[in-house]
């Protein structure tokens, strides 16, 4: 085990898998940093340090810093994919998907399916996603749901630096278009990870942070921490909450949730995203189709709002998900009869 | 073209005004006090004033995420400006957007942005409306102008833009701020069109200038020709503006990729508003005390609007849910 951040997580991963294998590359903006200015290349190696020492190592071939042309990033790393090799794209801002959609929706998602199984398309698109840092509208966004809804795509979220090494590598090594998302406040956590090259997280595994037996709360990225704070008040009041926190939510680990709530009866789920269409609704969906006669309360939902991501810090904090709110929720699910 | 004495005083003043607003905001950025992301326009103020000053309320601009100095040059209000950049429920956007979204579709100012390249096709918009107008009894169109950065000039949407004004023959102008840096990269790596951006817009069929963009005169004049053109119902037209940022990408960038003393020889040799001082004092246009003057002016007018961002309302949760539609 090594105790590192999860942005070195990002950075130690795609570091050891590109010496494993030639086929991996990486492409983004600034992901070399310094390219074309006096300090050189590597001056700053990418605004979120996540790709630090790849181009001294591995040079300006498999270490690609782009212009800014996002259509053509995702773009390329479809080509680069459907030519045999590994690419790991980055939006440095996950919201940049808009500027990018159709490389990713209606070209790497779909390239198998229309191709009659016939291709591969092991392209890996990073993005930073997220609020937290007053980054409004346009720099703060969870845009997870509508990724998770295009067929063709794998979608990760990981919570912790060690998800962050497993998952990634898995993404890495998986044969299908994956969508890795990083969560912008989440960077600057630490914790340990395993010092095993191959260690790999298989998708579609749920990982349980708290086990208790009155309220299943599921939740992703930043969220889980926020559902872990409330579990922890919550237990001070003898309430007990399975904390599930997905990992991915394509696929998902429906088992997890399923057997969790058959236990507890009672679902909250944390989104950060606003609510409508959105994995809040999905699971809540999955719950009352396939555990309807578990339940012993309507499901909970705490979600962003239906409105874009405001400024001003008030304005963010009361737009989030928080740890009070979960806590509520959990409450007023407890108290349905 | 010789300026009046008003119109020189004027143009400084909203030189300076760009400066001064952008210094304060670098030493408050360095307390805490302001959240989110901030990117300063200190250094390329000869470019928006150059082109602003041309412009009435009835032209758009279409601006950038550095668009603090597009938005001071098109009249938005300072005090407007500040407290949104603080968060208030005050502010110009009434906190929601912050430095990254600063708008005033009232002075023509259709925002700033934080995605790059998003500018380019929104102009061309607001140009195709322009054009629907018509000239005025002047025989003049309004025009629209999309200002972008030598970064943007790489995305898609700035191609499609170029070229979907040129075959609309619509009045806009693509002003290119080339600043040398796109984030932490150099233009000459990232544009491959070495050492050109106008050259691009050339190709898509366009008349284009060229222009040092530290020269507030040579920015005027150059504008003058162009907006003669576009007025007059010639199509859509570039220029490129070579011009310098003295801060970082962001603020809290810790600039790595500048040569040794490059930040000391852009202050010294490439400061618009020091060269324009210089030039107006030495041709005996203005006197150095007339500049003192709004200096002074100047200097009260950014410590009262921060005085008055400190103190303005602060928003409230409700707000949150304000202004998503008009009717729902
Ligand atoms: C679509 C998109 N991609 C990337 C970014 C991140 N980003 C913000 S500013 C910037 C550099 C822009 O360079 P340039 O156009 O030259 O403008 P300058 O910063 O020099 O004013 C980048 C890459 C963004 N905001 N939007
Ligand atoms: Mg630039």
């Amino acid at each position: 085990m090594a105790k590192m951040m999860y942005r070195d997580a990002v950075r130690n991963t795609i570091f050891q898998e590109m010496k494993r294998d030639d086929s991996v590359v990486v492409l983004g903006e600034d992901v070399v940093g310094g390219m074309g200015t006096d300090g050189g290349p590597e001056a700053i190696g990418g605004i979120w340090s996540t790709s630090t020492g790849l181009f001294g190592e591995f040079g300006a071939d498999r270490v690609i810093d782009t212009p800014i042309s996002e259509s053509a990033i995702v773009g390329a790393a479809g080509g680069l994919a459907l030519c045999g090799k590994r690419p790991i794209a980055e939006l440095m801002f996950a919201d940049f998907i808009g500027v990018s959609l159709d490389q990713i929706w209606n070209q790497i998602a779909k390239f198998r399916y229309m191709f009659g199984g016939k291709t591969r398309c092991p392209a890996i698109i990073r993005m930073v996603y997220g609020a937290g840092y007053n980054a409004a509208a346009q720099h703060s966004q969870s845009p997870h749901a509508i990724l998770t809804g295009m067929p063709g795509l794998k979608v990760v979220m990981p919570t912790t630096p060690a998800d962050v090494a497993g998952l990634l590598r898995e993404a890495i090594r998986t044969d299908d278009p994956v969508i890795f998302m990083e969560h912008k406040a989440l960077y600057g956590i630490e914790g340990e990870v395993p010092d095993d090259p191959d260690f790999t997280i298989p998708f579609g595994h749920a990982r349980l942070t708290r086990a208790g037996e009155d309220v299943t709360i599921v939740a992703t990225g930043m969220m889980v921490g926020m559902a872990e704070q409330a579990a922890d008040a919550l237990a001070e009041d003898g309430i007990g909450a399975d904390v599930i926190d997905l990992r991915t939510t394509s696929p998902l680990d429906e088992e997890a949730i399923l057997d969790s709530v058959e236990v507890t009866g009672r679902l909250v789920i944390v989104d950060e995203a606003p609510p409508r269409c959105s994995l809040a609704t999905d699971i809540s969906a999955l719950a009352a189709e396939k555990a309807f006669a578990s339940l012993k309360a309507p499901v909970q939902m705490v979600t962003a709002p239906h409105t874009p991501i405001p400024f001003a810090r008030e304005l963010e904090s009361a737009y989030l998900p928080n740890p009070d709110k979960v806590e509520a929720a959990v409450r007023k699910a407890l108290a349905y009869s | 073209m010789q300026l009046s004495r008003e119109d020189l005083l004027q143009a400084y003043r909203r030189m300076k005004t760009i400066r001064d607003f952008e210094e304060l905001l670098h030493d408050e950025i360095q307390t805490g006090e302001i959240a989110g992301f901030t990117h300063l326009y200190a250094g390329q103020e000869a470019v928006a004033v150059g082109v602003c000053e041309h412009l009435s309320d009835d032209d758009k601009i279409v601006s950038t995420h550095r668009g603090h100095g597009h938005c001071l040059a098109k009249g938005c209000d300072v005090t407007g400006m500040m407290k949104e950049i603080w968060g208030s429920r005050e502010g110009l956007c009434k906190g929601k957007g912050g430095s990254m979204h600063i708008a005033d579709t009232d002075k023509g100012m259709l925002g700033a942005n934080g995605i790059v390249g998003a500018g380019a096709p929104i102009a061309v918009g607001a140009a195709m409306a322009a054009k629907l107008d018509g000239k005025d009894e002047s025989g003049r169109l309004k025009v629209s102008i999309a200002f972008s950065g030598d970064g943007a000039c790489n995305q898609g949407t700035t191609f499609e833009a170029m070229n979907m004004a040129v075959v609309t023959k619509v009045p806009a102008i693509f002003v290119f701020e080339n600043n040398h840096y796109s984030e932490h990269t150099g233009f000459e790596y990232a544009v491959g069109t070495q050492q050109d951006i106008a050259s691009r817009a050339e190709a898509f069929g366009m008349k284009v200038w060229r222009a040092d963009g530290t020269d507030f005169s040579a920015v005027h004049d150059t504008m003058s020709e162009v907006l003669e053109y576009v007025r007059a119902g010639n199509g859509p037209a570039a220029v490129e503006f070579d011009t310098e940022r003295f801060y970082g990408h962001f603020e809290g960038d810790p600039q790595r990729y500048r040569g040794k003393g490059e930040l000391d020889r852009l202050r010294a040799e490439r400061d618009c508003i020091k060269k324009f001082r210089e030039t107006v004092t030495e041709a005996k246009l203005l006197e150095g005390s007339d500049l003192d003057t709004v200096d002074a002016e100047v200097a009260k007018t950014i410590e009262e609007a921060v005085a008055a961002a400190r103190a303005a309302d602060r928003p409230t949760p409700e707000d949150v849910l304000a202004d998503v539609y008009i009717d729902y």
